[in-house]
């Protein structure tokens, strides 16, 4: 409860005067709508931020680097390691507890690598040492391209030939949409050629080309365009629903506040500029 | 030696390696893939050895490569700043890369016309990035003195609260040139029509093709797929990027032909003069 009221009460206010306020936008960029996108950007920074240390961060990177083992064994090396791990504790004892982070059964020693380039990109915060920021920089670069290098081959080149292959046992209006396909990959192709001029037979193919991306962009674009207003129909849904007695009356409410905010603000905004 | 030749014979001896390690040193059941990343891999290489050795490639005008400093130029004589958008994907992804080379470009004409930029970022690792692309288009056009670490600032991760935030800055700031160069999804459109709305000069570049007929509607000019890619090449004019994109160019022919090729040995197939079925080969 919260000043007599239920928390779907409350949440139901709370959803209602943010939905408005950032429809507000589109009569201007006012009040509201500036309150609701800076609560939006900070509280979404903010939640990002935890949600990433605490299910990427914690663990996958402080959870294999000292995880809770048999410490029995443990040579001079796994000591001073673990000795990195009681400073931490001591910084923040719930999240890094004594004997080390439930969740893995030996300590995974190449995990070290991400932990220095991580280092290396916060010692950006240091003028002098900002230049080893470029290091993890260039390693994500580098292995993004390696790795992604053979899943566009395959899904671009490969899967696309398989797909542009006509299977003549199929019935006759199959085929003729297989024709369709082959022809605009080719002259889609084709339009895409950088190093050629596109003048004579290549110009004619390449706008041919440029008019089956355009079929294909009108038609992305209906489909978008219908998935949008389906959200748009949850939101009024959610407005509707809220017009319940049993949700103190939030949309009509909300509405009123919003609409009178609105309307003060923009007689004080022409006052002002009877004013300038 | 004569680089074609040196070119052909390196591939056979890799083709050669890969035949007697296979099953060994090479995983089986990949060997089409093997094969076809070896011939990319070369064609690229060959292209950008010719293009370092000063061979002369030719690249046909792209009309939004123009539109890109008409933007600006127009932003500087209306002295509004310049407004972009590197996308809401990490730098793990191609679009962001290539993003923040045109972002390069866009830094060092506002540092030659003293025009100020503005690049709101979604993740901590392109803001890194981007900082430094900026910093160093600015020393190189002998601006230091106009580069600050704020024109590169962080927004949030969150997509649409990342897509409130530009809306904001364009509604308030106003800027004349907005690019919108990287990956981008279901925000496109807010973030275009927001752009539209206030009068400013668009240019979109991006590779998400579900998102290019957002731009393609609402943009000036929208720099497509493969044309995105490209315009780093344009752009910088390294000899690295030209005989890449003269490479990936040879590598579409290749693909081409091979499409060509499989359906003429599946329509041989079909008509019984041949028993081999390209479907099934590509594992269709």
């Amino acid at each position: 409860m919260f000043l007599g009221l239920s928390y779907e009460i409350v949440g139901a206010w709370i959803s209602v005067l943010l939905t408005l306020s950032i429809f507000s936008y589109l009569y201007d960029d006012n009040p509201f709508y500036k309150a609701a996108e800076h609560l939006y950007i900070g509280v979404s920074a903010g939640y990002v931020a935890s949600l990433s240390f605490w299910t990427q961060v914690y663990p996958n990177l402080y959870g294999r680097l000292w995880p809770r083992i048999d410490n029995s064994e443990f040579g001079i090396i796994e000591k001073a390691w673990y000795g990195i791990y009681k400073v931490l504790g001591f910084v923040y004892k719930p999240a890094f507890p004594d004997g080390g982070i439930e969740g893995h059964e030996e300590i995974r020693w190449i995990y070290i690598i991400p932990l220095i380039l991580g280092i290396m990109m916060l010692l950006r915060l240091v003028p002098k040492l900002g230049w080893l920021a470029r290091w993890p920089i260039a390693y994500i670069i580098g292995m993004a391209a390696g790795l992604r290098m053979y899943g566009y081959l395959n899904s671009d080149v490969l899967l696309q030939i398989q797909a542009s292959v006509i299977d003549f046992s199929q019935d006759w209006i199959s085929i003729i949409n297989s024709l369709i396909i082959l022809i605009g990959t080719l002259s889609g192709l084709i339009y895409f050629f950088f190093s050629k001029e596109h003048s004579g037979i290549v110009g004619r193919i390449s706008k041919l080309g440029i008019y089956v991306l355009m079929v294909k962009f009108g038609a992305s674009f209906g489909y978008a365009v219908m998935g949008r207003i389906s959200l748009l129909i949850g939101r009024f849904d959610k407005l509707i629903q809220y017009t319940d007695p049993s949700y103190a009356y939030a949309t009509y409410w909300g509405l009123g506040i919003v609409i009178v905010g609105l309307i003060l603000w923009t007689t004080s905004n022409k006052k002002n500029n009877k004013r300038a | 030696m004569n680089l074609k030749f040196k070119y052909l014979l390196i591939f056979s001896s890799v083709m050669i390696f890969y035949y007697l390690g296979h099953g060994s040193f090479f995983v089986e059941g990949n060997e089409l893939m093997f094969v076809v990343i070896a011939i990319t891999s070369f064609i690229l290489h060959y292209y950008i050895k010719l293009s370092r050795d000063g061979g002369d490639i030719y690249l046909r005008p792209i009309a939004g490569m123009k539109a890109i400093e008409e933007s600006i130029g127009r932003a500087t004589e209306m002295g509004k700043p310049v407004l972009f958008v590197p996308g809401i994907s990490d730098l793990d992804r191609v679009e962001t890369v290539s993003g923040l080379l045109v972002l390069g470009h866009v830094a060092h004409m506002t540092a030659k016309y003293e025009t100020e930029l503005n690049v709101p970022v979604s993740k901590s690792i392109v803001m890194e990035a981007a900082r430094e692309t900026c910093q160093e288009a600015y020393l190189k056009s002998g601006r230091p003195d106009l580069y600050n670490d704020n024109m590169v600032h962080y927004l949030t991760d969150d997509q649409f609260a990342y897509a409130a935030g530009i809306n904001g800055i364009m509604l308030r700031e106003k800027p004349a040139a907005v690019f919108y160069q990287g990956q981008f999804y279901a925000e496109s459109l807010l973030l275009a029509e927001t752009g539209n709305s206030i009068g400013a000069l668009q240019v979109a570049g991006t590779g998400s093709s579900a998102q290019i007929p957002f731009f393609v509607t609402a943009c000036d000019y929208t720099l497509i797929g493969e044309e995105f890619f490209a315009a780093s090449a344009y752009l910088s004019n390294e000899p690295e990027l030209i005989g890449s994109l003269k490479g990936q160019d040879i590598a579409k022919l290749v693909a081409m032909i091979s499409i060509i090729f499989f359906g003429i040995l599946e329509l041989f197939n079909f008509f019984g003069f041949i028993q081999f079925s390209s479907i099934k080969f590509l594992g269709a």
